[in-house]
């Protein structure tokens, strides 16, 4: 019976560090019933074997920063029936989008002895800039637990759990005391995507916004706030210019102090 | 069995927490967390914050030491006893595919037995207002029931009142006058250190007959009577309760939600935090089987975008029509709802704000603001356009 086919996941690398992959071989306890499930038809970094596509879904880790690149991910796109973009990479551009700030051509010649070599794009861009996303899951890296929800939502044909309201909200229901209020500490949660399970707050340090912004994020009033805490605007540039430093709403704000 | 108060010293107040385990009691209480004084499991006496006090305001909380070595010198924390009665995350039930059936598996009801050690005033109404909610409406939590009908209430009174503290505004302290098993009162005076004890349940009166104490001489009387008196007088806020509900309802549109919506971050803090909001979500999820899928129980918030979705999206998508919504159920439709403001005016909202934003300011500020008579204003305003 058709329905029997175990459904067809590829993993696709970009621009990217290969640790949001990686994710999927740290599922150390749900990885036998992954296999179980789905035919990983193509993933170099578990294995040689390719199986031709189309998949039926297909993980696309890293950002476009190559013309090779801004062409290979519309094949993927053609031969996926479903494109989830997962990690900061893959859905803002990653930390190598700081380049997007500069001019990049500056690097190349400091960087390589032959920068005739390099054929780059000027920027790193996010994955939905190219092709059409169906699911971005935030994080850098990623929650392993997200992507086992992610993939099982797309298998049964549901919608996966993966609020966008802020981190505040999982330190309280983990009952973390906020280190903004009590410590005076600045901390990105108020205006940061939730999936961590709020790892720095809990380990008494303030969020460092790995998972992008939230949904409607007010920056503006977070930065008023570290003002007035004595930060001075070139820290403010620094917060929102890691490894989401293209999400729109942060580089705005970076903008603002910049 | 006799309901008169008793004097129990502090270091006869072990026993007290004996006799509590001993009847098959949980304790929880204040213990000196990561910054601030938690709400978790307590063993002995001196798991309570012996010494430390806290300091706060709009967006700041400072635990600080005090003089003496008082156990609950401190006002109220980022934690509330909703933690216990209605937890963060709860499976509601597990469905497990079999065949061609699949079969519901109901989490049980939770039989744990909690003794609140240490609920203020402010908290018991708040205890009170979502019994409300989950027992005496329509649907009944029958978790939640059973939490509250199995737990033991200790009150310790008020000695003092933080800045952000209004609870006199919302008449709900800071004495607690009724619906404990114990209310104590911790009196530290010249060398001494003891508790002034009432029993408010028979529950209570059995329990205090066990703990070595004597009978409390009207100067004790007076001695506690005056320790809660001394936080009426702190309270550093206050909220002016008259005509509120109708004040909220005829300002939909007052600019103030405008100011107070570019502070607002809507991340939710205010409602994890305050002791009545009871709001939750229900996520269901399957494993990569499918065969195996499983119900919770969130702790929700009305400033998530989720919380309003509708067909075709939120329906509160403004910062401001979420603030609004928040404030106006609180103190407002709250009343048409459950008979009763839901704030007690304990200030966490305040405190716990990381941008400080205060709900009694804003109050003020929309009735400062309403003494121009609104149709008036609407006259001039048509007649300069």
């Amino acid at each position: 019976m058709a329905g029997k086919r175990k459904p067809k996941v590829a993993v696709w690398k970009f621009a990217s560090c290969d640790g949001c992959q990686l994710s999927l071989l740290d599922c150390e306890d749900e990885l036998l019933a992954v296999a179980e499930e789905i035919e990983i038809a193509n993933f170099p970094e578990a294995s040689r074997a390719v199986v031709k596509g189309p998949y039926d879904l297909s993980l696309v880790e890293g950002s476009i920063t190559t013309p090779h690149d801004e062409e290979r991910i519309h094949q993927v796109r053609r031969s996926s029936k479903f494109l989830v973009a997962i990690g900061a990479c893959a859905t803002a551009g990653g930390i190598q989008a700081l380049r997007n700030f500069k001019d990049v051509q500056d690097f190349i010649s400091i960087v390589y002895a032959t920068p005739d070599y390099i054929d780059t794009l000027r920027t790193s861009s996010a994955i939905s800039e190219h092709v059409r996303v169906d699911f971005e899951l935030r994080g850098c890296p990623i929650n392993k637990m997200q992507l086992v929800e992610v993939i099982s939502a797309y298998l049964k044909d549901r919608k996966p759990v993966t609020p966008a309201h802020s981190v505040c909200v999982e330190c309280k229901r983990r009952g973390t005391v906020c280190v903004m209020v009590s410590q005076g500490t600045f901390c990105m949660g108020p205006v940061t995507h939730a999936g961590c399970e709020a790892i720095c707050p809990s380990y008494n340090r303030g969020c460092y916004g790995c998972f992008g912004p939230k949904e409607t994020p007010n920056t503006e009033s977070l930065s008023e706030w570290s003002k007035e805490n004595g930060m001075a605007g070139e820290e403010l540039v620094r917060a929102y210019r890691s490894f989401n430093a293209c999400a729109t709403p942060f580089r705005k704000e970076s903008e603002r102090h910049d | 069995m006799t309901n008169e108060p008793r004097i129990i010293e502090r270091n006869a107040l072990n026993r007290l927490l004996e006799v509590l385990v001993q009847e098959g009691y949980q304790i929880v209480g204040p213990t000196l967390g990561e910054g601030a004084i938690v709400y978790g499991p307590v063993q002995s006496s001196e798991d309570f914050p012996a010494g430390w006090t806290d300091e706060q305001e709009g967006g700041v909380y400072r635990l600080k030491k005090r003089a003496d070595k008082a156990l609950f010198g401190y006002v109220v924390g980022p934690h509330s006893w909703k933690k216990y009665l209605h937890p963060p995350e709860r499976r509601l039930w597990t469905g497990q595919a079999n065949g061609t059936d699949f079969e519901l598996t109901p989490e049980p009801i939770e039989s744990t037995r909690f003794a609140f050690f240490g609920v203020r005033s402010c908290e018991l109404h708040a205890i009170e207002i979502q019994d409300r909610v989950f027992i005496h409406d329509d649907h009944v939590d029958e978790d939640y029931k059973a939490r509250r009908e199995n737990a033991f209430v200790v009150v310790v009174q008020c000695g003092q009142a933080g800045k952000t503290c209004f609870c006199v505004s919302m008449n709900t302290g800071p004495k607690a006058e009724s619906g404990y098993d114990l209310a104590l009162t911790e009196i530290l005076d010249e060398g001494r250190h003891f508790f002034h004890a009432v029993a408010g349940s028979p529950k209570g009166a059995a329990i205090l007959q066990q703990v070595e104490a004597r009978a409390a001489t009207s100067s004790d009387n007076a001695e506690a009577e005056e320790t809660v008196q001394k936080a009426s007088q702190q309270m550093g806020r206050t909220l002016d309760t008259a005509g509120v509900k109708e004040l909220l309802q005829e300002n939909a549109e007052h600019p103030r939600w405008d100011l107070v919506a570019d502070r607002c971050l809507s991340c939710a803090n205010c409602t994890m935090v305050c002791p009545t909001c009871f709001c939750s979500t229900v996520e269901d999820t399957t494993d990569l089987t499918g065969d195996h899928t499983e119900r919770w129980q969130k702790w929700d918030s009305c400033f998530t975008m989720d919380f309003s979705y509708l067909h075709g999206g939120s329906v509160r998508a403004s910062t401001k029509s979420r603030y609004r919504q928040w404030l106006t159920h609180k103190l407002s439709s709250w009343i048409d709802q459950f008979g009763s403001s839901g704030c007690v005016g304990c200030g966490r909202c305040v405190t716990w704000c990381p941008v400080g934003i205060d709900l009694t300011e804003e109050v003020r500020s929309i009735r400062e603001d309403k003494l121009v008579p609104l149709s008036s204003k609407k006259e001039a305003s048509n007649g300069n356009a």
